[in-house]
Order: C-alpha cells, then sequence, then structure tokens
C-alpha cells in the first residue's frame, strides 16, 4: 500500500472518529489539530485505525508515536 | 436504529458513535430521562459513550456522572458533594479483578485467606450500605471476572489460595447480598468476559496503557448488556415472543411435508437444534415472556405440527395463536390489540428475511432480531436480552395464565347480550387496600411499566413506594383482582397526597385540604371491568376517614396515555384547568350522599382497610 493510500483511508477513520468531514490530516498532524482529539478519544481513534489496517500497535508504539506521519510509517511496516 | 440490534458490529458503532448519537438525538424526543452515576474501579470513558448509545435507543436519555478515575469507594464513602447534588436515579459501580487490593499468597493460612475475604468484602459491602441510606436508588454492581492467567493452573479454582478461588467465593458473597436486598443487581461480568474470550477480554495493553478492565472491542458488548439491565430496572422490557413455525421452530414447512415429516425431535442434527430452540423458548414462558404463533399457514396443520411427538411447545403454551393467510404484519397489530399490548413490547422471531423486513417496515417499535441460522437462533435471542430478568416475582410466573384467562374472559363475553350481566358473571373479588410490604416490589414494578393507562406516568423506585406507604400525609392504594378464570394479581395502584388546595387558598384566604392524586395507574389486562370505580370508591372511603370533601386529579399526556384523557370525567370530576400542552386539572367534591360506583366487583378492604 502506497504512503497516499494509507494517508488516504486514515482520513476517513479521522472524520468517522471526529464525525467531522473537514479533517485532512497530514505527517505533521497532532492531537493539537484536532479539537476533539484528546487522551481518551485517542483510544478510541487508535483502536479505529487497527481496524481499517488489519493491525495492532503494541505498547511501545503508542506510547512514541508523535504524530500522523509516524502513525503511517509504523502501519506501512505492519502490514508491508 | 439497525446498527444497535443484536448482534451488531462493534468496532463500527466504536468508531461512528458521535454519528449515531447524533442520529439518534434527531430520531425522537419522548425520551425517559434518567440520571446515572458511573462510579469507576477503572476507565469508564468509553463506556458511557457506548451505553449512552443503547439507552438513547431503547428510549431513555442519560444524564451520567462520571466519578473520577477509580474513585468509587471515595465517592460514596465521603459524600462527594457534586454526587449528592447529582441525586442519581441509578448508581453503576464497574469494579473488576483489577480492583482487588489482596489476593491470597500460596504460603497463607486457611484463616489467613477467610480473613482476607471478609476485607475484601467488607470494602464493598459498607459502600453498598451507605449508598442504601443515602441516595435510596437502585445499584447495579460488577461481579469479578476470572484473571488472565493462572498461578496454580488448572487447581486455580480448587484450592483457597488460588485467585479463581477467590474471586469465586467474592462473587458468591456479592450474589447473596443482591439475594438479600431489592433494588441491587449484579451486572455479570464474568459470563461477558467468558462470552467474549478472556484472552482477549482482558488484554493487558488496556489495563497498562489506559487502566481499561477490558479490551476496547470488547466494550460494545458490555455496554449493551448492561444497559440491557438498565432498561429492564426503568420498565423498558419487551413482555412477548411472537413466532413463526415453519423452519423456525421446526425444521421443514408443515403443510408441504406433512407433520411426520417435520425435524423436531432426536432423529437428526437438525431436529435436535429445533428441539433445543423449542425447550429455549418454553423456559421463556417460566419467567413470564407471553407466546404467540404468527405463522402463515392453515389453522389445523399449525395445530397438529405443534402436536408433533419430539415437539416441546404444545398449542396450550401459546396465548393468541395466528396461523392463516393475511400479512403477518396485520396478524402482528392484532396480538398486540388482543392481549392489550403495546407492538412496541413484541419481538417477532421468523427465520424468512422478507417476512422480518414486513413487519419491520409495517408495525413500529416491533424488535424484530436478525436471528441467523437455526443453530444461532438461541444465542442470538438469549444475548438480546429483551426479558432481561431483574427480579423473579410470582406475577411473573403466572402471567401467561393470566393472559389465557383473559382471551377466555373475552370469548364468555361474545356469549352475553348485556355487559354488566357478562361482568357479574365473572364472579370478581377485588382486594384493595394500602400498601402492604408484600406488595412493593410488584408496585414499584406497575409504576414503571404501564404506559397507557397512567394519569401522570410519575416513576417511582421500591424505596420511594415503601416511603409513601410511611408517610401518613399520603394515601396510598393497591388494587388485586381475583375472578372466576384465574388471579390477576396486584393491578392498580393509586397514590394521593394530603395537601392544602391552593386555588381555593387564593379564593377564600386559606386553602382547604384536598386529596391530590399523586399517580392513578392499572394495568390494561383489567381493562372494561369496573376496577377503576372499584379504587375511586375506596379512595372516597379514605378521604372521609380523614375528613377530606375535595380530591385533585392531574392528566399528563403523554405518547401512550391518550386513552385515559378524559378518565377524571368518566368518574364525576370537573375538568378546572388545562394548558396548551393538554396537561389538565380535575376537581372532585364528594357529595353528602356518594354512591358507590362499583357494583360488580366483591370488595373486601380488611379490617384496618
Amino acid at each position: 500500500m502506497s504512503r497516499e493510500e494509507v494517508f488516504e483511508r486514515l482520513n476517513e477513520v479521522f472524520r468517522d472518529v471526529f464525525d467531522d468531514e473537514e479533517i485532512t490530516v497530514t505527517d505533521a498532524t497532532t492531537a493539537d489539530d484536532i479539537e476533539d482529539w484528546d487522551s481518551l478519544e485517542h483510544i478510541n481513534l487508535l483502536a479505529a485505525v487497527e481496524q481499517e489496517f488489519g493491525m495492532k500497535f503494541n505498547m511501545g508504539q503508542v506510547v512514541s508515536m508523535k504524530n500522523v506521519g509516524e502513525m503511517a510509517d509504523i502501519i506501512i511496516s505492519q502490514i508491508g | 436504529m439497525k446498527e444497535l440490534a443484536y448482534p451488531f458490529d462493534s468496532e463500527y458503532i466504536l468508531k461512528k458513535s458521535r454519528k449515531i448519537r447524533r442520529q439518534l438525538l434527531e430520531g425522537r424526543t419522548d425520551f425517559l430521562l434518567k440520571r446515572i452515576a458511573v462510579l469507576g474501579g477503572s476507565t469508564t470513558h468509553d463506556i458511557i459513550r457506548v451505553l449512552e448509545l443503547f439507552l438513547l435507543e431503547q428510549g431513555i436519555q442519560p444524564q451520567f456522572y462520571e466519578s473520577e478515575y477509580a474513585q468509587y469507594w471515595q465517592d460514596v464513602m465521603f459524600d462527594n458533594p457534586e454526587l449528592v447534588e447529582f441525586a442519581p436515579d441509578l448508581i453503576y459501580i464497574h469494579t473488576s479483578n483489577r480492583n482487588i487490593t489482596s489476593y491470597p499468597a500460596v504460603s497463607d493460612s486457611a484463616e489467613h485467606i477467610e480473613e482476607m475475604l471478609e476485607e475484601q468484602y467488607e470494602h464493598f459491602r459498607v459502600m453498598w450500605e451507605k449508598i442504601e441510606d443515602k441516595y435510596h436508588c437502585p445499584v447495579i454492581q460488577n461481579n469479578f471476572e476470572y484473571p488472565f492467567y493462572r498461578i496454580l493452573g488448572n487447581q486455580e479454582a480448587v484450592y483457597r489460595q488460588g485467585r479463581i478461588s477467590f474471586l469465586n467465593r467474592m462473587n458468591e458473597k456479592f450474589y447473596q447480598y443482591a439475594l438479600d436486598h431489592t433494588g441491587f443487581y449484579i451486572n455479570d461480568i464474568n459470563y461477558m468476559a467468558a462470552s467474549y474470550g478472556l484472552d482477549r477480554f482482558a488484554d493487558p495493553f488496556y489495563w497498562h496503557m489506559y487502566k481499561y478492565a477490558m479490551c476496547m472491542q470488547a466494550i460494545p458488548e458490555f455496554a449493551y448488556n448492561l444497559a440491557n439491565i438498565i432498561k429492564a430496572v426503568f420498565g423498558r422490557n419487551k413482555k412477548a415472543l411472537v413466532l413463526d413455525l415453519d423452519n423456525t421452530l421446526w425444521g421443514g414447512i408443515v403443510g408441504d411435508d406433512g407433520v411426520e415429516n417435520l425435524e423436531i425431535g432426536p432423529e437428526t442434527s437438525m431436529g435436535q437444534v429445533y428441539a433445543e430452540f423449542q425447550s429455549y423458548v418454553k423456559a421463556q414462558k417460566e419467567i413470564g415472556v407471553m407466546l404467540n404463533i404468527n405463522s402463515k399457514n392453515e389453522y389445523d396443520n399449525a395445530i397438529a405440527g405443534l402436536g408433533h411427538p419430539d415437539g416441546i411447545l404444545r398449542p396450550e403454551d401459546f396465548i393468541v395463536i395466528k396461523a392463516n393467510w393475511e400479512p403477518k404484519s396485520r396478524n402482528i397489530a392484532s396480538i398486540a390489540d388482543e392481549m392489550n399490548i403495546l407492538p412496541e413490547s413484541l419481538v417477532f422471531v421468523d427465520d424468512n428475511p422478507a417476512e422480518r423486513e414486513i413487519v419491520e417496515a409495517q408495525v413500529k417499535g416491533v424488535a424484530v432480531p436478525v436471528i441467523g441460522t437455526p443453530e444461532q437462533y438461541i444465542r442470538v435471542l438469549d444475548h438480546a436480552g429483551f426479558f432481561e430478568v431483574t427480579q423473579l416475582s410470582d406475577d411473573d410466573w403466572k402471567r401467561n395464565e393470566m393472559y389465557k384467562a383473559n382471551l377466555a374472559r373475552k370469548q364468555q363475553q361474545q356469549s352475553f347480550g348485556d355487559y354488566r350481566e357478562y361482568l357479574l358473571s365473572l364472579e370478581m373479588k377485588g382486594t384493595i387496600r394500602p400498601f402492604e410490604p408484600m406488595y412493593m416490589a410488584r408496585i414499584a414494578q406497575l409504576t414503571n411499566k404501564s404506559n397507557q393507562f397512567n394519569l401522570t406516568t410519575r416513576r417511582y423506585t421500591q424505596k420511594d413506594i415503601e416511603g409513601f406507604a410511611a408517610d401518613d400525609t399520603y394515601v396510598t392504594r393497591y388494587g388485586k383482582l381475583e375472578d372466576r378464570f384465574g388471579d390477576n394479581g396486584v393491578v392498580s395502584v393509586v397514590i394521593g397526597k394530603k395537601e392544602r388546595w391552593e386555588q381555593t387558598a387564593a379564593d377564600t384566604g386559606e386553602g382547604e385540604q384536598a386529596l391530590q392524586i399523586r399517580l392513578w395507574l392499572m394495568s390494561c389486562r383489567v381493562l372494561k371491568r369496573d376496577m377503576e370505580y372499584a379504587m375511586m370508591d375506596s379512595i372516597v372511603e379514605a378521604c372521609r376517614d380523614c375528613g377530606i370533601d375535595t380530591i385533585i386529579g392531574c392528566y399528563y399526556p403523554t405518547a401512550k396515555n391518550g386513552m385515559v384523557k378524559e378518565f377524571y370525567g368518566t368518574m364525576g370530576f370537573t375538568k378546572i384547568e388545562e394548558d396548551e400542552e393538554g396537561n389538565s386539572v380535575w376537581r372532585f367534591d364528594i357529595p353528602q350522599s356518594y354512591e358507590k360506583k362499583n357494583t360488580v366487583i366483591d370488595v373486601w378492604e380488611g379490617n384496618d382497610g
């Protein structure tokens, strides 16, 4: 899957989870950029991303992930 | 909403919860508002998020109080002012095996383990007692789920040192408390974890990362199960099953294949599946679920199929049997009608998606589960929790008999020209008395269940009911009705408060003492039996005993209680006020020569009644 495709699908997940069709995520997007993205919503977001791509984040990855770009890197490394 | 009907797609619900919530709130306005305090021993954010959806789906709009992380015990024991002010209608305590603060060690002595068990249990018990004293509201408490690892392996449940043994014994103590206390309900997290799969349920990732007692994906099923208890407590259970026959209760088509060729019973695998399903349905009767048939069949064929020697269900297990060629949607509406219950109290079970669709589209409110293949029927119906049991009462066991007796009465009615003559032929005996301990649970249940014959639709807990009974500024009456076809149990409830009537105060400078009817309800199973007249007579009598000459009644319209809009008028009251929403106030001045309105029921009010 190309990085563009990953971002396209990530966008859909973000829009579903935050019920906001305006959202467009980029490499640099962080929780500060999306109003409802707090630590509790983060849990739900990760679960939805895992489901979308059929993969699991491990604890180390969750703890160190800093922005959507890193999230995409992990996804690509796991699904090849 | 289809997305929230069991079996549902949990991932979808988790992902789309905001959108679903928005749609639910736009979909209706007649929600029952309830304040629910969620006191957690772990993170509860997403449980509340999903629980809200399932409650909205049931017509209950919750307002939540959420304790700070793991503050369940402190909130109660130290009277957190926010919680006190919130005044919950229900408290849910979400604890798990992660909240056990000490477990036995392998080297611990038997005495030490007993002390430890007692100590852990006391932690909870004192909190429950405090809640009972302070909040007088229903409590839902999780039991404990098994841990995901076993130090003692397969002997973990055998030796007292094992955690499973310890948790099983804790759970037993919780169950005993539930048996001893009404309004205290167990949420079986242990069953939910097992049913979901313990290894996935207890995924330590979610505990260590986010302090969740279960994995995120298990939350919808967990919250659904919890919502079932809550809706049952607030009187939103379904009441009856309406079942198809061919390929639902047996394999094959009785009209084409003949009774002898149906698949039911021990001969084939499919036959066994259908027999097990019939046993399951029959057991529903015991918890008070009313059974009915809605089948496209010749009537005689339907009855013949139900007479199959290896079948479990028999024609007499059913209240209404509709076996004809009418559309099923029309049959189901007339079943609701004949039983005097609302379509939304029915669950329609049919293997045929086309039939399900027509019923779902044509008869609003009927639950139409997607029951899957025959070997899935039981699981789907069972986990859907339509008939969640909160309390086993004698009335539940008897309900099927009572409704059957009702139908016998209807048939009897047709043979009488004069209605009064018919009523007399029923040889009705009523008991109308102030609330008594034996019936408190049933009275509270009625206040939460009755929608149609209910003037004010005030919902009360058992604690409230006991409070009215003990307070002599209140006049309380329950009514039981028996006749030659059977005992209907407690069917009517009236609560009145002795108060100065202020409108008169404005006129004359001082209020006169009046009885204000706060609640007047009657079960629809005794409509048109003159029971309401007997209740009226008893209330008049009670007023006279304490020197009150005026009775004030209010009617508050809801979507369902249109049938009693003019009720007070027919009782001889005069309407004195009505606002734009249709809320009305009625007044009755007891005449010197009040004539008893009931002349057909032989009423016993007891020596002190």
